[in-house]
């Protein structure tokens, strides 16, 4: 009974907990309660994931409503490897939350985050399970105006004017979303994915059918953060509590990919992709490298991670433009691995900032020698966002390299090579300044952040280098849900 | 002629699309954008109900004699949309509302001035 409603249970699950959540007060209390519910999340995610590898996709229609007319919540390969992935980094976040929280947010408000933060993983998780393409939009709403307002709690006052410009850009964003469905419902008269995927092709030579999909890749990629499309982003990320910035920046853009992805190729079986796929690669490079150009230049680390997350984008969109089941693997293993690189490397800048107060570079002059662990896993996790061999980064950029050498794109692959090198100019500057130059001298004397902080960042810095060296397993499901997708690609 | 006429609500549709969308963009103070975002997202409920149209459809309620009826579904979609806008809406305005109290405006450029003065210790 309770495992076959697992499908519920793992939106609905932190959608309740969020008011009681409310209603519990005190801060103690409500991080315990939203600590609780994170890790029963993880847990259904598992299951799940365990269940589609057995068994195949799950379809589960709610309120027994058959599928055209119900809406039906639908776990195939890919959704579920993201359900792990969004619940993964929720729960590992939470142990962390408990000192970084109380230290920058007042005392009266924390319940509140963690509130939002419950509806946020809520929307995230929905958008994962939905198999509804209007049921998406609402999910999207409900993760997009949740963070909108974990963003503006941010210490500074410009986390306002960041959170407010976050929340144009998405709101337009899923406008432009909402008006591509409903042209897609007219020609269709349908809003299941699956059926919608059936009934296209009779009517996709139309003109609103491909309106339709203009509308909706653009609506998700100003929510994805595609070059030229960013602009909320940075300042978003700099500007947000840092436990905030952890969870954002592992999740909310991965889970945008996935509907980008959803969209593309299971409603419109990869063809738009025949006609933008050029489109995005080219925008992809450009994010590449002028995300890593603005990040090299930042002073600030926060930003610079930030401006380094938006080249990372362009990362997996490339990967999805080229349009073979290697590239679309590699696209959606970077997925993963990013997400374990930038949360480790965020949570490490939060526990810098949990001590010093501070994010600037020139801050961290000498902190490698007073924080040696944490400064250490920021530079494991930095050596993984280069793509060393050994960790994480590594394979998925050898997925990327290997699919631009298979549709012999030379130039690509060493694009993608040349713009790895920028991140470590990046990281770089980070070494140099937080192990070669002297600590000024009347800093207060620092000490690392507590061991509930810590221990997240060893398992996100871990996880890190795990899957660089024992990939077979994030692999195997990349390429197992790359095929699928690529099933009704017509090649 | 019936390109217009016959299309006439798809006009409106597009017309404050338009509109609304030229505000978020042009517009420099704050809620004016706000305003701008609310009549963007106004036509999209108006292109959902002019689509669920049926041509001499009734209201959908089940009576005797009637036989065609207007789609109810694009209603329903829109009800839900409406309650995501007014919720925008409102956390849009209590931004704002924070906004003013910090930086004591809600015109863009007088914030963007004010942040880049204090620029340097970011």
């Amino acid at each position: 009974m309770l495992v076959a409603n697992l499908p519920a249970l793992q939106v609905v699950l932190p959608l309740i907990a969020a008011p009681i959540c409310l209603l519990l007060r005190r801060s103690d209390r409500a991080w315990l309660w939203a600590t609780i519910v994170t890790w029963f999340c993880l847990g259904i995610a598992i299951c799940l994931l365990r269940e589609v590898l057995s068994v195949g996709a799950i379809s589960y229609p709610i309120g027994d409503w058959a599928a055209p007319i119900g809406i039906e919540y639908k776990i195939d390969l890919l959704s579920a490897f993201l359900l792990v992935i969004v619940s993964l980094i929720g729960a590992v976040v939470l142990p962390y939350a408990h000192a970084s929280v109380s230290s920058e947010i007042p005392d009266a408000r924390i319940y509140l985050f963690y509130t939002m933060y419950l509806l946020c993983l809520c929307g995230l998780l929905g958008i994962a399970v939905t198999g509804d393409a209007f049921n998406l939009f609402v999910f999207l709403e409900i993760s997009s105006l949740s963070s909108y307002v974990l963003i503006s709690m941010g210490r500074y006052r410009r986390s306002l004017t960041a959170a407010y410009r976050y929340l144009i850009m998405g709101t337009v964003g899923a406008t432009f979303y909402i008006i591509g469905v409903g042209m897609m419902y007219m020609m269709t008269g349908t809003l299941n994915m699956a059926d919608l995927a059936n009934r296209i092709p009779a009517v996709a030579e139309t003109r609103t059918i491909q309106v339709a999909i203009a509308f909706i890749v653009v609506g998700l990629s100003l929510k994805l953060a595609i070059f030229p499309l960013h602009m909320w982003l940075p300042n978003a990320y700099t500007f947000a509590p840092s436990v905030v910035t952890i969870f954002l920046a592992a999740t909310a853009t991965k889970v945008a990919v996935y509907a980008l992805l959803r969209m593309i190729f299971t409603v419109f079986g990869g063809e738009p992709l025949f006609v933008i796929g050029e489109v995005l690669m080219i925008l992809s490079v450009a994010a590449m490298f002028v995300g890593s150009l603005v990040a090299i230049y930042q002073t600030n680390i926060k930003r610079m991670l930030a401006y380094s997350s938006i080249a990372q984008i362009g990362y997996m969109v490339l990967g999805i433009s080229f349009i073979t089941t290697t590239g679309l693997a590699g696209g959606i293993i970077h997925l993963f691995n990013h997400a374990l690189v930038k949360g480790a490397l965020f949570m490490a800048v939060g526990g810098m900032f949990f001590r010093i107060a501070s994010v600037r570079l020139d801050d961290m002059a000498g902190i490698g020698k007073r924080m040696p662990i944490t400064t250490g896993c920021f530079v494991i996790a930095g050596l993984g966002l280069i793509g060393v061999p050994l960790t994480a980064g590594f394979i998925s950029k050898w997925y990327l390299v290997s699919a631009a050498l298979e549709k012999e794109m030379w130039l690509i692959a060493v694009l993608i090579l040349i713009s790895s090198l920028l991140a470590v100019i990046y990281i770089w500057r980070v070494v140099e300044v937080a192990y070669f130059r002297a600590p000024p001298k009347r800093a207060a004397v620092m000490s690392e952040p507590p061991l509930s902080m810590l221990i997240p960042l060893f398992i996100l810095t871990g996880a890190s280098i795990y899957f660089g060296i024992d990939a077979s397993r994030t692999v195997d499901i990349a390429m197992a849900a790359a095929q699928f997708l690529m099933i009704g690609v017509a090649q | 002629m019936d390109q217009f006429a016959g299309l006439y609500n798809y006009w409106i549709f597009i017309v404050l699309m338009m509109i609304g969308f030229y505000i978020v963009m042009a517009q420099h103070n704050l809620i004016k954008k706000v305003v701008g975002l609310n009549i963007f997202q106004v036509s999209v409920f108006v292109f959902y109900i002019s689509m669920s149209k049926v041509e001499d459809g009734s209201a959908p309620i089940i009576a005797e004699g009637i036989t065609v009826y207007s789609n109810p579904l694009p209603h329903v979609l829109i009800l839900t949309a409406i309650v995501v806008g007014v919720a925008t809406t409102a956390l849009a305005l209590a931004l704002v509302v924070r906004i003013r109290d910090s930086y004591g405006s809600i015109e863009e450029d007088e914030i963007e001035a004010e942040e880049r003065r204090r620029e340097k210790h970011f």
